[in-house]
């Protein structure tokens, strides 16, 4: 706590943006600084997915990454809290979209479209989650906002405990 | 950096142009009340009050529930921060993903070129 974010350092990052497209859809933009075949690649190997999809800052560890990136293919992330994302490929088209189910939440899971646009050597990624119905979003929305809350007051606990510590000395 | 742009942040937005109703929500933070116990403190009419908690209430911000002759009035489930802070943590998790996709990008890019000089995949 109060040590500065790496990313604050490096700030010629491209810009990620998420926008909530309707009531049961969630939209997240973001260009990459390469052709579409490149970003492709790095979204349909496991070796390579690996190495992204779980950022330090998330707090946690992937211990098992299997995905058959094929129509009908199915994908198995494991993390080390117990939990666990899984699901199947609905689509698959080489170089501009994949389409796949989140079945992890049963029937109230997202399925997410990735679509990879490629102009002038850069690739528009837009991938999209769209829930089965508006109380689904809501609900994966109140599930992380619980957990914020569960965060804060944690934090709150540790604040409580360092003003005692401090009154104390 | 959120762009958040769904009929229900402009009814959000709407409900809270208005200097009475975000002090009404400011009241409903601390604690329930009645619409006349709001119409009291803010020196209105029950039926302009009324008026004001609807707007609020249809945009989520406040929930009211009719217990005999009384309406109470209390935050609504769809607090406005609490939606932006989870769409922000979202973006966030992406955003971070994104800056480590970059990195493998950029090798693969590198492994492209030194593996095109060399002819062959």
């Amino acid at each position: 706590m109060g040590a500065r974010r790496e990313s604050e350092h490096t700030s010629m990052k491209n810009i990620t943006t998420v926008e909530k497209k309707s009531e049961r859809e969630l939209l997240v933009t973001r260009t990459f600084n390469a052709p579409a075949r490149i970003v492709f690649e790095a979204w349909t190997k496991p070796e390579l997915i690996k190495r992204w999809w779980v950022p330090k800052s998330m707090g946690m560890s992937l211990l098992s990454c299997e995905m058959d990136v094929r129509v009908g293919g199915k994908y198995r992330l494991v993390f080390g809290q117990g939990m666990e994302f899984f699901g199947r490929y609905i689509e698959v088209t080489p170089h501009s979209r994949i389409v796949w189910t989140n079945e992890e939440g049963g029937e109230d899971g997202s399925v997410t479209t990735v679509t990879f646009e490629e102009k002038g050597g850069k690739t528009l990624l837009v991938m999209s989650d769209l829930y089965p119905s508006k109380e689904a979003l809501d609900a994966a929305g109140t599930g992380a906002a619980d957990a914020t809350q569960e965060t804060f007051t944690q934090l709150d606990e540790l604040l409580v405990e360092l003003g005692a510590s401090v009154g104390r000395s | 950096m959120v762009q958040y742009t769904n009929t229900h942040l402009d009814a959000s937005f709407a409900a809270l142009s208005d200097v009475t109703r975000r002090g009404v929500l400011e009241q409903l933070g601390s604690a329930e009340a009645s619409i006349t116990d709001l119409a009291a403190k803010f020196n209105m009419t029950l039926t302009g009050m009324k008026k004001h908690v609807g707007v609020l209430e249809h945009a989520g911000l406040v929930t009211t529930e009719k217990i005999g002759r009384v309406r109470t009035c209390k935050i609504g489930p769809r607090r406005l921060e609490e939606e932006m802070a989870w769409i922000e943590k979202y973006r966030q998790l992406w955003a971070a993903r994104f800056d480590e996709l970059d990195k493998v990008v950029e090798e693969l890019k590198r492994k492209e070129k030194v593996d095109g000089r060399k002819k062959r995949k």
